[in-house]
């Protein structure tokens, strides 16, 4: 027995000892990882970010450095009082603030750094550099911030804001104090803009003191510059669609035909981008987000999904030919409205009787284009076999999903068939007189103006389109091959020109006479769109949101448009009005409608806007007065009357 | 038997091969532990693994002297030895040097001379000529007083030189104690001893006095026959709180703030987080940054020179007493394991040996040189990763310097000489 005491604590000590090491080791232990190795200082060098310039070389977005002052807690030696009160003013901050922050970093990791103090300006980091030594445990990380060289286009460029930690678990590239591209060019091209970080290891003593190079700096990497970029959009353009846009809410989108390049892209209410750049951003991006009721950073161009209302007969007359079902030359009798037995489904305005297809595009006639969608649905005995055709034809202009571009928001818009109908109705239930509202562009049929653009461009185009993009040019890199495959829609040719005479004589005779350029051939389809809001929980309508669709010229188009102004009214009214005068800026480079510019420059929304909030009871439509702007020279309401839908 | 197949060689080669392993594999980690950039001559004695280097080579010449002595010079010079060591203690107080602290150096131009090193064989071959004297008997209080002088002197001499370490080494002999005869009642009272500290500590005199009431009431009762008198419970009893109680009152007032912190955070009694915090700064910034060195090791280690922690000195005196942190960061678990598993394997082979001695003199010596080496092993290790408070006593054959390498080399090869003259005794 005594022989075997310290034998068996020998043995007993061996194998807590083995156990502890196992615990220590293996257990406990992740993969060697030198990111969180304490012992190695990582010291990050910011490439340059890529420049944005516009399709016509203009720049747009560049840099400016920025520093952050980055705080790793566990490393900070406590500051007398004067020193704490030098710093603070350094900094502009409060001791209170200092306390608070060391706190949140200290919260994050004790030994990870965090920003203390983001984005001073050049002249805070002057004064603080030849000090910092004094503060241990904080150091200035020099990053670089966007420098916009415009006020334009904020919803375009998007910005760029700091990484917070769901990102980092995801993209383990960034660290804390990082910035990435939050909206906008900044975020769906951030890759590329980006390029990447140089990293250097280094070799640290307990006193955190730098002792050389870690394994001779063989895992050293330097930054790798971010490619600048040229976008499709034209500034001039953009910049005139942002005037236009003012005071009213809505969104234009301008598409080049013939490459599917988008050259304005507005929305309205925007801001200036350089609200989001520096120390403001937070509070700035806060404040934009939160305006629920203005929501300017809602692209309106891109996210707003409404019934297109009339444009979209174009669509319906296209496929009523494809389908065989409609020759241009049928006419249908018009009685104010189109009647299913004794049974007004829809009304109409007051125009000629009967139309066939090209006066019934230039008038827009509401029973016209049931009687054509009606046939469409009803070609074949099974109602839900003939929207499914419909449906697909529909879709074959990019409408009811997504693009698939390179934009960093966009909404699929709706194109129902016939699944979408039984499900509402229960299975055969229905047909085609339940659902007349799709055969002018409202009931189920919704779009985004993005995608009115488009189908603007596949119909001046004749049958195809490029999907709209916003990258021209990559520096040393080509942009995707799919922007540069046209899509075709599933329309013969041959039946483009009678639609698009339709659409000439919308200019020439129908309901967008007024808004004729001189020299330029333009067609279009007016639109306006009843909508509702929800008022203390009572359904409210509200004045018709005036739409405009257009192409031009005629032949070879360079421009296709689509614009969408919130509660304009009818179409030409305000979305006509800006369409023709984008259009002619766009290929002329300057204004000859001086008058129609005036007009949209003088007249304000913004009243309509207050309606729903003010709590008393308001009327719409005809029965509305606009607003007009007294800076601009003209001091009476104007009872606007002049343009009929 | 394998002395027997190779007469030319009589010596152990198990516990050498297990010493070289040792001793080499411990020059690595100085190597790694002490360079500080390039590597420009493993003979630079201006750095520490240039020194540790002779100290290797001069420990062969050491053996070389040890083995050639006749084995019986040790038993006939122990007593000698002894005093010689005990005079080298005390003439610290003279010309003693003061490092860190403590006064537990001769210097000798720029070498410096540790004799707590040498006085550890020293004890260890007294205690053997004393136990091994045919008129010992362990048994006895008065014989069990005398070895108990024998520890004691160099144990006080080393503590009155502020070497708390290195004096509880000295707990060693208990073992030897044990093993040569030693009651069975000490063992209780030890291990009583223990737990009653520990529970007073953790826990409180009043809980301790509970817990012992309990259990002393538990043994009166269930013991029917010779239960004895309840007075003798209760006189148990008021040792053992009155122990518990003096234990609170030596740790409040008797010991130094920093060794009151280190206890205090092993058992941790602190529950104010910021004071923690405070002495986890103070106290446990080595062992915070041991473990993490050890941790970062993995399985398989950053590879031989490639520790970041060990390159960037993390760990304070990361070449001596925390040496095996190195080992942890550099080959991991499998070079831990391995450390581990050759110590524990050297002491079970040195015991081996011991019990197969026929003089008892052998077999004393024998038996110390395990428990030394077992203690330094399980203090130092345990201290290292945090499972014992720190207690600075260096890892035998591995620690950086002189003294310690040569001190632990004369203890093991006096044993492995006796060992070998094991066949032929005089």
């Amino acid at each position: 027995m005594r022989k075997l005491l310290l034998l068996t604590t020998v043995i007993l000590v061996g194998l807590v000892f083995i156990a502890r090491l196992f615990y220590l080791q293996v257990y406990n232990s992740s993969a060697y990882n030198i990111f969180e190795d304490t012992a190695i200082r990582k010291v990050y060098k910011y490439p340059k970010r890529g420049y944005v310039y516009d399709r016509n070389g203009k720049l747009l977005v560049a840099n400016q450095p920025s520093y952050d002052v980055m705080v790793i807690p566990r490393e900070v030696s406590p500051l007398d009082s004067l020193d704490l009160e030098e710093f603070c003013g350094l900094l502009k901050i409060t001791k209170e603030d200092y306390q608070n922050k060391l706190k949140k970093a200290r919260n994050y990791s004790p030994r990870l750094p965090s920003p203390f103090v983001p984005q001073l300006s050049k002249t805070d980091y002057a004064v603080l550099q030849e000090k910092m030594r004094k503060y241990e445990g904080f150091y200035i990380q020099k990053r670089s911030l966007r420098s916009y060289q415009t006020n334009i286009g904020a919803n375009v460029l998007g910005d760029l804001g700091e990484v917070n930690r769901r990102i980092i678990k995801r993209q383990p590239y960034y660290k804390l104090g990082d910035l990435i591209g939050k909206q906008g060019i900044e975020l769906s091209y951030e890759n590329v803009l980006r390029g990447v970080k140089g990293i250097k290891f280094i070799q640290k003593d307990r006193h955190n003191k730098d002792i050389g190079p870690y394994k001779d700096g063989i895992f050293d990497t330097l930054p790798k510059p971010g490619k600048d970029i040229t976008i499709t959009i034209d500034s001039e353009l953009q910049a005139y669609g942002e005037l236009l846009m003012k005071y009213k809410r809505g969104g234009i989108v301008a598409i080049d035909p013939q490459s599917g390049e988008i050259l304005a892209m507005v929305t309205g209410p925007s801001y200036n981008p350089n609200l989001l750049v520096g120390r403001e951003r937070n509070k700035n991006f806060s404040r934009l987000f939160r305006d629920t009721i203005n929501m300017p950073t809602f692209d309106r161009g891109l996210q707003a999904q409404y019934p297109p209302g009339s444009p979209f007969k174009v669509i319906n007359a296209l496929i009523g030919l494809q389908e065989e079902v409609v020759d241009i030359d049928d006419k249908f009798t018009c009685r104010m409205g189109y009647y299913y037995g004794s049974r007004r489904l829809t009304g109409c305005h007051h125009h000629r009787s009967p139309v066939d297809m090209n006066a019934g595009i230039a008038q827009s006639c509401n029973a016209y284009f049931v009687n054509v969608y009606r046939r469409i649905v009803d070609k074949y005995d099974d109602a839900g076999k003939g929207m499914n055709i419909w449906a697909d034809h529909a879709k074959s202009f990019g409408l009811g999903n997504y693009l698939n571009n390179d934009l960093s928001v966009g909404r699929k818009g709706r194109i129902p068939d016939g699944n979408y109908y039984d499900r509402q109705y229960g299975d055969n239930r229905w047909g085609s007189t339940y659902i007349v509202s799709n055969a002018i562009g409202q009931g189920e049929v919704e779009a985004t103006p993005i995608q009115l653009a488009n189908m603007a461009a596949a119909i001046g185009n004749r049958g195809y389109y490029y999907t709209p993009h916003i990258i021209k040019n990559i520096e040393g890199d080509t942009i995707p091959s799919k922007f540069k495959t046209p899509k075709y829609t599933t329309i013969d040719k041959r039946h483009f020109e009678p639609v698009i005479q339709g659409m000439f004589d919308v200019y020439n005779k129908g309901t967008a006479q007024s808004l004729r350029i001189p020299g330029i051939e333009i067609c279009g389809k007016t639109g306006t769109a009843e909508n509702f809001v929800k008022i203390d929980s009572v359904k409210t309508q509200l004045t018709d949101h005036s739409i405009f669709v257009a192409f031009a010229p005629k032949d070879n188009p360079k421009i296709a448009i689509a614009v969408f102004v919130e509660n304009g009214y009818w179409g030409s009214r305000f979305a006509g009005r800006m369409a023709s005068l984008m259009i002619e800026k766009y290929i002329k480079g300057h204004i000859t409608r001086t008058d129609l510019e005036q007009w949209i420059l003088t007249h304000s929304l913004e009243n309509e806007y207050k309606k729903p909030y003010s709590g008393e009871p308001f009327k719409i439509n005809g029965e509305t007065t606009l607003q007009v702007i007294p800076e601009y020279g003209i001091n009476s309401n104007s009872k606007d009357i002049n343009f009929k839908n | 038997m394998l002395r027997e197949n190779h007469r030319g060689f009589k010596f152990d080669w198990i516990t050498i091969v297990l010493f070289l392993l040792l001793v080499v594999f411990g020059y690595l980690n100085i190597l790694s532990a002490s360079h500080v950039g390039e590597i420009t001559s493993y003979f630079d004695t201006s750095q520490l693994y240039g020194k540790h280097l002779i100290f290797v080579g001069l420990t062969f010449v050491l053996i070389v002297l040890i083995l050639s002595v006749e084995a019986k010079f040790y038993e006939r010079f122990a007593s000698i030895i002894y005093l010689i060591a005990m005079l080298a203690l005390i003439g610290l107080f003279i010309f003693g040097k003061d490092v860190n602290g403590a006064r537990s150096w001769y210097g000798i131009g720029s070498m410096t001379i540790q004799p707590s090193e040498f006085a550890k064989f020293a004890t260890a071959l007294a205690i053997a000529k004393f136990i091994s004297d045919i008129e010992t008997n362990m048994k006895t209080v008065k014989d069990q007083l005398k070895v108990t002088a024998i520890i004691f002197i160099p144990a006080i001499l080393i503590l009155l030189q502020n070497d708390a370490g290195s004096t509880i080494v000295y707990l060693a002999f208990f073992f030897v104690f044990y093993r040569e005869g030693l009651q069975q009642v000490y063992l209780i009272i030890a291990l009583s001893l223990i737990v009653l500290a520990i529970l007073g500590l953790k826990f409180g005199v009043l809980i301790t006095a509970i817990i012992a009431t309990l259990l002393l009431a538990s043994v009166y009762f269930l013991r029917k026959k010779n239960r004895g008198s309840i007075f003798q419970y209760i006189i148990v009893l008021i040792v053992c709180t009155s122990f518990s109680y003096g234990v609170k009152l030596f740790y409040e007032h008797g010991l130094k703030p920093h060794q009151q912190n280190r206890i205090s955070l092993w058992l941790r009694l602190e529950k104010d987080p910021a004071k923690l915090e405070r002495m986890k700064k103070a106290e446990a910034y080595n062992l915070i940054q041991s473990e993490q060195a050890i941790s970062s090791g993995g399985v398989t280690g950053k590879g031989f020179l490639q520790g970041t922690r060990t390159t960037g000195k993390f760990v304070p005196e990361q070449h001596t007493d925390y040496i095996f942190s190195t080992v942890g960061e550099e080959w991991g678990f499998l070079g831990t394991s391995l450390v581990v598993l050759t110590f524990v394997l050297l002491i079970i082979r040195i015991l081996y040996l011991a019990e197969g001695q026929k003089s008892q003199f052998s077999r004393v010596y024998g038996y110390g040189v395990a428990s030394i080496l077992f203690v330094h092993f399980t203090i130092n290790i345990g201290m290292v990763m945090g499972l014992i408070p720190t207690v600075g006593i260096p890892l035998p054959f591995f620690s950086y310097g002189g003294s310690g390498l040569w001190g632990f080399t004369i203890l093991l090869f006096i044993f492995v000489k006796l060992d070998s003259n094991k066949i032929n005794e005089w």
